[in-house]
């Protein structure tokens, strides 16, 4: 996911909020005890948790508020060294031989279950997390992370079309104008994500995105072979860009790449299909190894508080699972139907749960697909 | 000179340095992917070193060994293309006046200052649907059209953008663009040795420009030729930005194919074989290269 949203709309919007609010950590419920400690021991080698005053976060690129770090700074004394990654693969590659000091990590939901199984992650001690009490109760029990043992969702998002409204016949509200015609030939871009498109033409042909075997990737392969000839490319998730370069005019992606540039062109809307989707979660964990566990708990918590998540929000656009910060933001984010699609769509989507067995045949298949 | 057998003291203390370099930075980690080659995945982090041959196996199954084929045939016909741009540049430069020489070579090594990735998408930006190229094409089209009404002509059909991004050309334009410095720097190093005089003789004796140039030059400067088309195939084949930015859905590249088995994969041990079977094609050429220089000078 392409996580980059400087929208124009919502600049003058955020700057008189930011103003409003003046000194930012005013009003974080957990604040008291940490700011207190931080500013006692300026300079001091210890910070309000007991360990020096450090953290060290591993974040997707422009995927956290303007002002976060430092306000965290100001309520915490500890000192966010933010490094960023493109891909969880990247992410996942880099923590397989071994945590090289991250404390704090971003991965999507497909890749906590990955890293579960792997024995990468430390389980959260929410005691030291009260701020839970914000997510939205639909995403503590989630099959993969039950009970939020691991992960603490930080943003949640869903693939759908993305299109040019003068461009289109209709709204192009199924699957079927991306994977099984010829209606827009051309004039589509698809995702490079082998395993994402296997299972996203599972919905289209009525099935869940965790149910499909062997035989069905073979249907699909044949009917992504046929479609071949009337996609433009497979996108690099800059499909955005592509829409909004006028390369293409039906594109998949996800629902907050494709906000962006709504507010950047009128004529672009989104759309999730009437088979259903694929839902994603971006969480946050602390992998195994962190040299800072209590920093990493007490800037989860942070994260996770209303004031602190409406910053984010603002500034990254994605749909919020934090129902405390949601409640905080303006109508234009609320009541936006491409961030936060209908609920009756909604229900048609899934997670999708990481295969083991199934990830190297949908490579294959895909390499055969580009081949072809 | 002095032989390097009378002074091994010397000798080991310079080589010392680079010989640990090149152990600890290239041979021990190629070592390691080599040895993940012959290995399995177990779980979702380990690898299993069994000693297998699967890896290898799989790599030679149709389906990968087309996309080698076709790598191979990307990676030629981007080779040859430079060659024939190249040469004529090369040659330019080398009976260019000396005091524009230096800024024809700077002109060349100008981009690689740039980093490839903002080349790219550069080119992109030139290349695409609303880009420079078609929208000056199409100032052009809707030009002469009006100048055909004026006439009293039917006017020219409305004009399609042409389908410059997105496909195999987009990659070969797109690799030529990144390589041909590769090749015009050897070239030139080769030409401009080049003994001046037998050009002149000849020309002299009777010899035409073009049969000069294809009996005369390019025997001469074929050590140059060679080297160049080398150094432009080699990282041609093993090319990735530029089908993955440029290409459409049926432009991967073998490179590609290994990219995805090291990240979205997960699969080191196959990736680790396909990278393998790369660069042993890789050394193939350039030990059929070292053999050639070798019969030649034994020759002469």
């Amino acid at each position: 996911m392409n996580r980059r949203i400087p929208l124009e709309v919502f600049r003058a919007n955020r700057r008189s909020i930011l103003q409003g609010l003046g000194a930012a950590a005013v009003g974080l419920s957990f604040t008291g005890a940490l700011a207190g400690c931080g500013s006692k021991e300026d300079g001091a080698k210890v910070g309000g948790t007991g360990e020096e005053p450090k953290l060290n976060f591993y974040n997707w690129d422009t995927y956290i508020g303007e002002t976060t770090l430092g306000d965290f700074k100001g309520a915490s004394g500890i000192d966010v060294n933010m490094s960023l990654f493109a891909t969880n693969d990247e992410l996942f590659a880099k923590l397989r031989a071994g945590n090289p000091g991250f404390d704090v990590i971003v991965p999507s939901n497909d890749f906590v279950e990955r890293m579960v199984k792997a024995d990468m992650l430390v389980p959260l001690d929410h005691t030291q997390i009260p701020n839970i009490k914000n997510v939205d109760p639909s995403f503590i029990n989630v099959a993969y992370d039950p009970g939020r043992k691991f992960s603490l969702p930080y943003t949640w998002l869903v693939l759908g079309i993305g299109y040019r409204k003068s461009k289109v016949k209709a709204k192009p509200d199924s699957w079927k104008v991306l994977f099984d015609s010829p209606e827009y030939k051309s004039r589509i871009a698809l995702l490079s994500e082998a395993g994402d498109m296997f299972r996203l033409y599972g919905k289209y042909l009525g099935k869940s995105v965790n149910s499909l075997t062997p035989e069905d990737l073979k249907t699909i392969e044949a009917l992504m072979i046929k479609q071949k000839p009337n996609v433009k490319a497979f996108h690099e998730d800059n499909g955005q860009d592509l829409l909004l370069s006028g390369e293409v005019d039906l594109v998949l992606e996800y629902n907050g790449d494709i906000a962006q540039i709504m507010t950047e062109d009128d004529d672009i809307d989104f759309v999730i299909p009437k088979e259903g989707s694929q839902l994603n979660s971006d969480t946050l964990c602390i992998p195994k190894g962190a040299p800072h566990p209590k920093n990493a708990h007490a800037f989860i918590n942070y994260l996770l508080d209303a004031e602190a998540g409406k910053k984010i929000a603002e500034t990254i656009l994605y749909p919020t699972p934090n129902a405390a910060a949601k409640a905080l933001m303006p109508d234009a984010y609320k009541n936006n139907p491409a961030i936060f699609p209908p609920a009756d769509l909604l229900a048609k989507c899934e997670y999708a749960a990481y295969n083991e067995k199934l990830q190297p045949l949908y490579e294959e298949a895909f390499t055969r697909v580009r081949a072809a | 000179m002095q032989d390097w057998k009378q002074h091994k003291a010397t000798f080991a203390s310079i080589a010392v340095s680079p010989v640990l370099w090149l152990v600890a930075f290239f041979v021990v980690p190629l070592a390691v992917v080599w040895l993940y080659s012959f290995g399995r995945n177990v779980g979702l982090t380990e690898i299993d070193i069994s000693g297998t041959f699967s890896n290898y196996g799989r790599a030679l199954e149709p389906l990968y060994l087309e996309i080698f084929g076709k790598s191979v045939a990307v990676a030629a016909l981007t080779t040859l293309i430079c060659l024939v741009i190249g040469f004529p540049i090369a040659l330019a430069i080398t009976f260019a006046q000396p005091k524009w020489r230096p800024w024809m070579l700077l002109a060349i090594m100008l981009p690689f200052w740039t980093n490839l990735l903002i080349r790219t998408y550069a080119l992109i930006t030139v290349l695409r649907t609303e880009g420079y190229v078609n929208k000056s094409l199409g100032w052009f089209w809707e030009g002469a059209s009006s100048l055909k009404v004026m006439v009293g002509m039917a006017p020219l059909s409305t004009w399609e953008p042409l389908p410059l991004l997105y496909n195999n050309f987009a990659v070969i334009l797109g690799l030529v663009y990144v390589h041909l410095p590769f090749m015009v720097l050897p070239l030139y190093a080769a030409l401009d040795r080049l003994d001046r005089s037998l050009i002149e003789a000849s020309l002299d004796l009777g010899a035409g420009h073009f049969r000069t140039l294809t009996q005369i030059v390019a025997p001469l400067a074929a050590p140059g030729i060679i080297s160049g088309v080398i150094i432009t195939f080699v990282p041609a084949l093993g090319a990735y930005l530029t089908p993955d930015l440029m290409g459409g859905p049926d432009s991967q590249m073998i490179a590609n194919v290994i990219e995805r088995q090291f990240k979205r994969a997960n699969d080191w041990p196959f990736g680790a074989a396909l990278s393998f079977l790369l660069m042993y094609a890789t050394f193939i050429l350039i030990a059929l290269q070292t053999l050639r220089n070798r019969n030649a000078e034994r020759r002469s």
